[in-house]
């Protein structure tokens, strides 16, 4: 059994080794967002000044602003603004479909999923919000580590064909970020986003495809096989079918954009050909919107 | 081999495989192309899609079309096909293949030679042997057959004649023949005498085939001048119908560079056989014509000639005075214009553009002293063959030219002076002249009565006075002598070309004398008595194609033979050179006339064109393959491999794989251009610009610059010349004749100038430039003699063409052309300063302070005054160096000043002041 420690340590490292340039490349992209301080521009509780108000008789002596008051007859006290954490719960696509890349010059699906997702954690994190996985894998916290935390376990691939969205575990009234290609089954999505708006939960459907995914640039004689290879369609000339393709798929978008509406999240569709940072723009700024 | 008209196979049997073509497509046709496999995460939105079209399983049928012609081109190419079979009844016996190889065969050469060879081919499979002769160039006897493969190797050396063949010589070959053959004869076309009688000796032998090309024969008779034009003559072999040839007249260009001078149509009439151009050409073009050539005819006979009898001689004219406002009679040059205008071309100029363009005969009227590079230049040109005609006068008797020793240009040596005959202040009669001697090239001219001499310069008795002495006054002295100097002449008339010293000039025996010198004459062709024993070096000859060569080491020609115009082995046509002329041996003579051959009815006459045997087994391979290559490209298109994310990397592939070409070299990069001095030029002339010679020293240097910066300041404040930034030139590389005015400082140390610098220093000081030549030492040794930059300075004007030179005078226009100055003072203030001698006859008229110096610039003021120090400022106008001291140091300055400004003054307007002098005449004309 001497192997076991090794394959174990080896597998670690493996698993460990995108780790950093994962986290790396999330706090690059997160870097080109400034984030806004996170306020409700209201008293309530919190750490900041808001405001100075003359003191009522519920309020206790302690809290009576001594060098205000001090200044005038009355007595004052000092109001914070209030200042409340979120919940934000994140769901990557870790299936074998998210690992195509049409060309050697483009990242994968499932590597742009995961910095936008990670890159989106980190400017949440920042910004005093508590951010976790979905299905119980890592409940929602504050602080850099679990940045780190959330890159191990996105790090893992999963083996099966296509992912669909986790909403289990999921906080009431928190937010939710789901980064798929969505070409899997799309009732599951559907489950998911009435499970989520059961709860009040909103957030972001963000579609990552390829661009030989919108284009389908084939032609000929052509068998195509699902990553795993357990799907397969044969065609004799795959240039006929791709006005059947694209009509799909820009169905599938609507349906997707449909849910979305109804259930009061954002959607979004992210190519590996564009910049990420466009994307993770669009995704800060739907987190932000105020329901 | 079968045969299908055209085209035969090898191997026939192979064309049974075209039967399995069929199959061979039902089988292609079942097959469809392999599909791909490709990832796709989409798939799942394709699932439930079918294809519309359910044919395409099947390979399309131009596919197959594509490949069933691949296949058919392999079969049908290794079956082995040839074009243009050549089943030729065999013959027996040997064959004996006959060439004229003559000047007419060469217009299609080449295909004679693949006609041979194709001859000889097929004796050579057929196992005759054969024998090659060419009737130009008969071996000694009978033809000897060999192996024909053997024989063919000889074919590529055979070279065709310029000439006709030897009648005799074909004679004596027609009888030494013996045995049985058959004959091929390959005819030029061109009719001949001989030929009869060889047809009938090969007929004896065998049976004959003749082979003609189609093409006609033109041919040019030499030229002929008539009536100030030149007529051409040309010929063709066989009549028809009309035709137009064009001629060219082919010279050099006056570069030296040979080209068509002149290009005419000559229109045959219809059945006529010759034809007729008159070409009326300005002389200079017509003396620069070598010869005449059909255009796009490569053949000896198609090109004529010219020898002298086109030419005329070009004379150059030099005189001493050039400069002189005289009487036109007085013109040292005028009779012999007028002598030699109607019968040769005159050429004006300075001696050295003269020699640039490489005239006959150049006459120097009473010139004395030549600067050493272009008596250099001249003698070169006299021992290439030049003629020098000199005559004398005053200022030839006056000057020290072979004096003492004989000047290479001159043919004796001079006495001092001269003398005068028949003058008021002398005893004598003038002098009548002495009949000629027998080897004088004058003998036999009458000599007319008036013709006297009053003057002449006289020769040093000497031993070889005598041989050198063609012509004589009635006391013996000599009048005209001459030596042979290389290739070329001297001759020195010792009385003036004008009318002041003799009245020869005035006679007719002048211009018979001239002629008699070969300075003008047009030679007809001498008569064969007067070609008797006489020697001919070829010069350039022709070869068969009308190509001129050079004669090499050939044999000279006797004056009998070459009289007889008629080009053989031993007298290739060309142009022969005698002693004195040189005459031009063309293929046709005067005489001469071309018919087309007649052969008898019972000989076949075969054209020259020959179908050859052409395997088509590569071309239909290389076919096979190129569609095998499209069928690859297809195939990739029709599996969508040539699209998609790799398409770029498999179409690259298939492409540098079709190619079969790595990529090529990189083109060399592109020289960069060397500087064109456009900037130079376009600064240094669009403002007067003051230029210093570059000594290399740079302190020297700096200081030219800074003086002339401050002489261009102060010429700009104070007078209407504004100098744009000085500039510093180097006489080797740069164009002088941009600048008005050089300041050359002379340092110890200087290079001299090359030759080619001297050369454009030269053409600058004769074309109006002015160098300021300066020591910079004060002239401490008086005359610049002694000091090291005084000895530099005599160094470097050796090779320059500068005049007489004298201390300025008081009156010299270098005095007021914008100050009155007297003194030329610069960081020195010595009063030696040189410039151009004033015209010894100078005077100053009456009333007037100034003598009438109505010359030109001076080209040259030499001094050592270091004026650059005394004008030198820096860019806010303070002078960078002291002078003398205090208030005069000052004054001299200013002086200086002056001076620089008076220089320029005087280059720029040049005797503008000293026309002053004139100012009393207008007024008085203008009635005031």
């Amino acid at each position: 059994m001497t192997e076991r420690p090794l394959t174990l340590r080896s597998g670690a490292e493996a698993l460990a080794a995108p780790l950093p340039p994962l986290l790396a490349e999330a706090e690059h992209l997160a870097t080109t967002v400034i984030v806004g301080d996170h306020g409700r521009r209201r008293a309530g509780l919190g750490d900041t000044f808001w405001q100075y108000r003359p003191a009522q008789y519920h309020d206790e002596r302690r809290h009576i602003d001594w060098r205000r008051s001090a200044k005038s007859d009355n007595q004052f006290v000092q109001d914070k603004e209030w200042q409340i954490a979120q919940s934000v719960q994140v769901w990557v696509d870790q299936s074998a479909s998210m690992s195509y890349a049409s060309r050697d010059d483009l990242p994968s699906k499932a590597d742009r999923a995961r910095v936008l997702a990670l890159a989106s954690a980190i400017l949440l994190l920042r910004g005093g919000e508590r951010v976790g996985l979905t299905g119980g894998l890592l409940p929602p916290k504050r602080g850099e580590a679990q940045a780190a935390q959330m890159a191990a376990l996105l790090s893992e691939d999963h083996t099966d064909d296509f992912g669909a969205p986790v909403a289990d575990g999921m906080l009431h009234h928190s937010r939710a970020v789901f980064v798929s290609d969505f070409l899997g089954d799309i009732d599951a999505v559907e489950r998911a986003l009435s499970e989520a708006a059961d709860r009040d939960i909103r957030g972001a459907l963000v579609q990552v495809l390829d661009p030989a995914e919108e284009a389908f640039p084939f032609d000929g004689r052509t068998i195509f096989e699902s990553m795993t290879g357990a799907m397969r369609h044969e065609t004799l000339k795959a240039a006929d079918l791709r006005d059947r393709y694209l009509d799909r798929l820009a169905r599938r978008k609507d349906r997707l954009a449909e849910l979305a509406r109804l259930s009061g999240w954002q959607f979004h569709t992210h190519h590996t050909g564009d910049s990420a940072s466009a994307a993770l723009l669009w995704l800060y700024s739907a987190l932000e919107r105020r329901s | 081999m079968w045969s299908l008209d055209p085209i035969a196979f090898g191997a026939p049997w192979l064309l049974l495989g075209l039967i399995a073509l069929p199959i061979l497509w039902l089988l292609l046709r079942a097959v469809p192309p392999a599909p791909l496999r490709r990832r796709f995460p989409g798939v799942t939105l394709l699932l439930g899609l079918s294809d519309d079209e359910s044919q395409t399983d099947r390979t399309p049928w131009w596919l197959l079309l594509l490949r069933m012609l691949a296949v058919a081109a392999v079969i049908t190419g290794f079956a082995g096909p040839v074009l243009n079979p050549q089943d030729d009844q065999p013959g027996s016996g040997p064959l004996l293949v006959l060439v004229d190889g003559t000047w007419a065969d060469a217009r299609d050469w080449p295909r004679r030679l693949d006609r041979i060879e194709a001859a000889l081919d097929n004796a050579a499979s057929d196992g005759r042997p054969a024998a090659l002769v060419q009737l130009t160039d008969l071996p000694a006897e009978g033809p000897v057959f060999q192996d024909a493969q053997a024989v063919a190797q000889g074919v590529a050396g055979l070279v065709p004649r310029p000439h006709d063949p030897d009648p005799a010589a074909i004679a004596a070959w027609a009888a030494t023949l013996s045995g049985d053959f058959d004959t091929f004869w390959l005819s030029d076309g061109v009719s001949r005498d001989s030929r009869a009688v060889l047809l009938a000796a090969l007929e004896n032998r065998g049976s004959v085939r003749i082979f003609e090309s189609p093409r006609p024969v033109f041919a040019l008779k030499p030229p002929r001048y008539e009536d100030g034009a030149i007529s051409i003559e040309a010929l063709r072999a066989q009549t028809g119908p009309d035709t137009e040839i064009r001629v060219d007249a082919i010279g050099l260009d006056p570069a030296g560079v040979e080209r068509r001078l002149a290009s005419e149509g000559v229109i045959f009439e219809p059945d006529a056989k010759a034809a007729t151009l008159d070409l009326s050409l300005p002389p200079e073009l017509r003396n620069r014509i070598t010869r005449f050539e059909v255009q796009g005819l490569s053949s000896a006979g198609a090109v004529a000639l010219t020898d002298d009898a086109l030419k005329r001689r070009e004379v150059a004219l030099l005189s001493g005075g050039n400069d002189r406002e005289g009487l036109e009679l007085l013109d040292p040059l005028h009779y012999l214009r007028q002598a030699l205008t109607p019968s040769a071309d005159l050429v004006d100029g300075t001696l050295s553009d003269v020699l640039l363009a490489n005239p006959d005969v150049i006459i120097l009227a009473d010139v004395a002293t030549l600067s050493e590079l272009e008596s250099q230049d001249l003698q070169t040109w006299v021992e290439a063959g030049g003629l020098l005609v000199r005559f004398a006068g005053p200022r030839l008797a006056a000057s020290d030219v072979s004096r003492d020793a004989e000047d290479p240009l001159m043919p004796v040596r001079l006495r001092v002076g001269g003398r005068s005959i028949g003058g008021a202040m002398s005893w004598g009669e003038p002098k009548a002249l002495a009949p000629f001697d027998a080897d004088s090239p004058f003998f036999g001219l009458a000599i007319p009565d008036d013709v006297a001499v009053n003057a002449q310069v006289i020769a040093q008795p000497d031993p070889t006075l005598a041989d050198r002495v063609i012509a004589g006054l009635a006391d013996g002295t000599p009048l005209v002598t001459r030596k042979d100097t290389g290739q070329g002449r001297i001759v020195l008339f010792h009385v003036t070309a004008n009318a002041e010293w003799s009245t020869l000039p005035l006679s007719g025996l002048f211009v018979q004398m001239l002629e008699r010198l070969a300075v003008s004459t047009r030679p007809a062709m001498p008569d064969m008595e007067a070609m008797e024993g006489t020697s001919w070096m070829p010069e350039d000859v022709l070869d068969a194609f009308g190509v001129l060569q050079d004669a090499g080491a050939l044999p000279g020609v006797d004056g009998a033979r070459l009289a007889q115009m008629t080009p053989a082995a031993d007298m290739p046509p060309g142009l022969y050179a005698g002693e004195d002329r040189r005459i031009a041996v063309n293929v046709l003579n005067a005489d001469s006339t071309l018919s087309a051959t007649a052969w008898p009815a019972r000989i076949p006459v075969e054209g020259l064109d020959v179908v050859r045997e052409t395997p088509l087994k590569g071309w239909l391979l290389g076919a096979a393959l190129v569609l095998l290559m499209l069928d690859i490209l297809a195939a990739l298109a029709l599996s969508g491999r040539l699209r998609g994310p790799r398409a770029g990397v498999t179409a690259a592939i298939v492409v540098l794989a079709m190619a079969g070409l790595p990529t090529p070299p990189q083109a060399q990069e592109a020289e960069s251009p060397a500087p064109v001095p456009e900037e130079f030029a376009v600064a240094a002339t669009s403002n007067v610009v003051l230029a210093y010679v570059q000594t290399g020293n740079p302190r020297v240097d700096e200081m030219s610059e800074a003086g002339l910066y401050g002489l261009s300041n102060i010429l700009f404040q104070r007078t209407s010349i504004e100098p744009a930034m000085p500039m510093g030139i180097d006489p080797e590389t740069d164009e002088l004749a941009f600048f008005p005015f050089l300041y050359w400082p002379v340092t110890a140390d200087q290079d001299l100038p090359s030759r080619e610098a001297y050369a454009k220093l030269n053409r600058y000081l004769r074309s109006g430039g002015m160098i300021l030549f300066d020591t910079r030492d004060a002239d401490l040794a008086r005359f610049g003699s002694s000091s090291p930059e005084g000895q530099r300075l005599q160094a470097i004007a050796r090779g320059l063409d500068i005049p007489p030179l004298e201390p300025i005078p008081q009156d010299h226009v270098l005095t007021r052309t914008f100050y009155l100055l007297q003194d030329f003072p610069g960081r020195h203030a010595s009063r030696d300063v040189w410039v151009e001698a004033a015209p010894a006859d100078a005077q100053a008229a009456e009333g007037m302070p100034f003598r009438d110096l109505n010359d030109g610039v001076t080209p040259v003021v030499i001094g050592g005054n270091d004026w650059a120090a005394a004008w030198a400022t820096d860019e806010t106008g303070n002078p960078l160096v002291p002078i003398g001291r205090g208030m005069a140091g000052e004054r001299q300055r200013e002086i200086a000043m002056r001076f620089g400004v008076n220089l320029i003054m005087h280059v720029l307007t040049g005797n503008y002041k000293s026309d002053q002098v004139h100012v009393p005449a207008l007024l008085d004309r203008l009635g005031q």
